[in-house]
């Protein structure tokens, strides 16, 4: 059972990464990996997000969705149950962590449309997956993507001191660092049986 | 033809200007043909949702508005998916979990946002097509690219004839990111050196200097 759990760990959070393998949360991982402090705590939000949102979308799923008969409202009930669960942390964490909502703050509107979110939610729905797995599941996700995030924004850091050919300067040099630590990631394929 | 068509085509191109809706583009751009499809099932998404948005743009207050484009949207999503499954099974094996991300590709909602909220229905329409045909061909030119050094095909025709080696990295998660880079750059160059032509035609012959001063 706990090894079970620590494959699901491993393998969303390094094989499968959600943003060098899966291509979900592209736009964040472009957009929000200037600065590595930025990077890690839009890392740290999405993955409370992700976590909570995959529990409760799989709740929904088991317990309204399946015994009413209702697949086809999936859609609609996940990305309304993100954007409300976005809205639910931002104002929780308002209450209890002034400081952690300040450095948080401005990018949690922005995890409703980080597709990463609706993707997880989606794929622990396909794969069958019980509550527990699930959250194990949101959780290695979670931090895959935290690990790609600021692992750019380390390199990007770096990057605007290099020399880079004028047409290459800002997305095409982003856009191919990322290939290159994705081909790095491809490393961890064959780590656990799929 | 109108300016609202056009300018998603170039000027205002999603993909290579913008650089939105990026998951998709990376993701299902393993042959030209995905690319295609990818494409014209976002076009219809957005052609209806900017058509509907922009006709309920009085009636749907403003504290509300991102939640009833979400629900809009979504509900677009779960028509397109389920049209796919019926009609073109295959494809939509193909594009998969990609489908149903349509809801949170940026394209639509930004679309949504930045034009459909504040323009009637029939610009709205030219918008959100002239933005998917962008899209789409966008789409196809880097399946096309992926498919031809990742498979030595276009489109399922050989290019390339037998004997080729395909270079397989293309068509794994690197090369999508590194071939969108290599894109995007040559798009740049091609912006670059027109530009320095143009300065070049306009300046007066006797102020060379700045010429070399590139941006």
């Amino acid at each position: 059972m706990l090894q079970g759990l620590f494959l699901i760990l491993v393998s969303s959070a390094l094989v499968n990464n959600f943003v060098l393998s899966r291509f979900l949360g592209i736009c964040p991982f472009l957009g929000v990996s200037q600065k590595v402090e930025t990077a890690v705590s839009m890392g740290w939000a999405t993955t409370l997000v992700m976590t909570v949102s995959a529990v409760v979308t799989w709740t929904l799923e088991r317990y309204f969705l399946l015994p009413l008969g209702l697949e086809f409202l999936r859609y609609v009930v996940y990305i309304l149950v993100i954007a409300s669960m976005v809205q639910t942390v931002e104002t929780v964490l308002a209450k209890t962590s002034p400081a952690l909502h300040r450095s948080l703050g401005i990018f949690l509107p922005l995890i409703t449309t980080n597709c990463a979110v609706l993707g997880l939610a989606l794929l622990v729905s396909l794969k069958g997956y019980n509550i527990v797995e699930a959250a194990v599941f949101a959780v290695g996700a979670g931090l895959g993507f935290t690990l790609a995030l600021s692992l750019l924004a380390g390199i990007r850091e770096r990057l605007e001191w290099a020399d880079i050919p004028a047409a290459f300067k800002g997305a095409p040099i982003v856009l191919i660092t990322a290939g290159l630590l994705s081909m790095a990631f491809l490393g961890f394929t064959g780590l656990v049986a799929q | 033809m109108n300016k609202e068509f056009i300018k998603g085509l170039w000027k205002e191109n999603p993909t290579f200007v913008m650089l939105i809706g990026m998951c998709p583009t990376l993701a299902v751009t393993t042959a030209a043909i995905n690319g295609v499809a990818m494409g014209l099932a976002t076009t219809a998404v957005l052609v209806f949702a900017n058509v509907i948005i922009s006709s309920l743009r009085r009636v749907i207050p403003k504290a509300v508005r991102i939640p009833s484009y979400i629900v809009v949207i979504a509900s677009l999503v779960t028509i397109t998916d389920m049209v796919m499954a019926a009609f073109f099974p295959d494809i939509h094996k193909v594009l998969g979990l990609f489908i149903p991300l349509i809801i949170v590709n940026c394209l639509i909602m930004g679309r949504a946002e930045a034009f459909a909220s504040k323009n009637e229905p029939k610009s709205a329409f030219w918008d959100g097509l002239g933005m998917g045909i962008g899209f789409t061909w966008a789409l196809t030119l880097i399946g096309a690219v992926r498919e031809l050094f990742g498979a030595g095909t276009v489109f399922g025709q050989s290019v390339f004839g037998s004997s080729y080696q395909p270079v397989i990295l293309a068509l794994l998660p690197p090369g999508a990111f590194i071939t969108m880079g290599l894109i995007v750059a040559i798009f740049k160059a091609v912006e670059l050196s027109y530009k320095r032509r143009l300065h070049h035609a306009s300046r007066p012959v006797s102020d060379p200097g700045k010429l070399s001063v590139g941006q």
